[in-house]
């Protein structure tokens, strides 16, 4: 196998939901950063969530990459939330030396769409006055090119 | 247990050698959190073999210490141009690269025992040793 993986982006209402399901090499790492820009900055979303349970490993690259994420989803007006880090590579992280600066990390993903919706205010959850509204409870994947309205 | 050499040559190379270095730590009985600590120091020096020297390899092995306890020794070498000035590369944050300095200096605090040597001559060659 070689290439780059292709890791899915879902909108949920407001909020990019990134389940990250395989060991990823580096291209696939640097990749997913620049889609997940891409689509932050084509949908409006306001919040990214990046699920990570699945994830045996964080190394100095993949650490980076996710304060890297944040960094640049802030400066884009949208709030990062890592979920599910696995209590081994939470333990690893620290000896390692990386803080995961500007993440903040939840434990799950319902304790992450809920604290990306506060940040964004009850208004916002209602979904009814922007063009997002037809994107309520519906997954929709950015995996393949597609058109929308 | 049987040795095993994982060539380092390009960044797929490094997702292979860290799940067979995780592999053989569930092997050789290791818990958990030391899978992780084997399969991240493992992630961290090759990919430095990747970036620095181009290519090299991994030598995965049972170890064995004189007092009867059970490890694992992972071997990196590669005959790149070797570290310039390895007690700065050993401090946290110093980085030639695009890194954030962490490699060198967090596989040490992931490992039991860590040795590096380095010329231009005969490239780099790190050997991290961590016991179950």
């Amino acid at each position: 196998m070689n290439g780059s993986q292709r890791i899915p982006i879902l909108k949920v209402g407001r909020v990019l939901v990134v389940p990250v399901q395989v060991d990823m090499d580096d291209r696939t790492v640097i990749g997913l950063q620049e889609r997940i820009l891409s689509e932050l900055e084509r949908t409006g979303a306001r919040g990214v969530l990046i699920d990570i349970s699945l994830l045996e490993m964080v190394d100095s690259f993949i650490g980076r990459m996710l304060s890297d994420i944040a960094a640049m989803a802030r400066i884009m007006d949208a709030r990062t939330v890592v979920v599910g880090i696995q209590p081994a590579v939470a333990i690893t992280l620290v000896e390692l030396g990386l803080e995961l600066r500007g993440v903040d990390t939840v434990l799950n993903v319902d304790e992450g769409i809920k604290l990306l919706r506060e940040e964004f205010g009850a208004d916002d959850e209602s979904g009814d006055d922007d063009e997002d509204a037809e994107f309520q409870g519906e997954w929709h994947s950015f995996g393949e090119p597609r058109h929308h309205a | 247990m049987e040795s095993r050499a994982i060539t380092l040559e390009s960044e797929h190379d490094i997702v292979v050698a860290r799940g067979e270095v995780r592999a053989m730590a569930v092997a050789l009985g290791f818990r958990l959190i030391d899978q992780t600590r084997l399969a991240t120091v493992t992630s961290e020096l090759a990919r430095n073999i990747v970036k620095y020297a181009g290519r090299g390899r991994v030598i995965a092995q049972a170890a064995q210490a004189a007092d009867g306890r059970e490890g694992m020794r992972l071997i990196f070498e590669d005959s790149g141009a070797g570290i310039p000035n390895i007690e700065a590369a050993m401090r946290d944050g110093f980085t030639t690269g695009r890194g954030l300095g962490q490699g060198l200096p967090g596989s040490r605090r992931l490992a039991h025992e860590f040795e590096i040597e380095s010329s231009p001559e005969r490239g780099t060659r790190v050997v991290v040793v961590r016991w179950i």
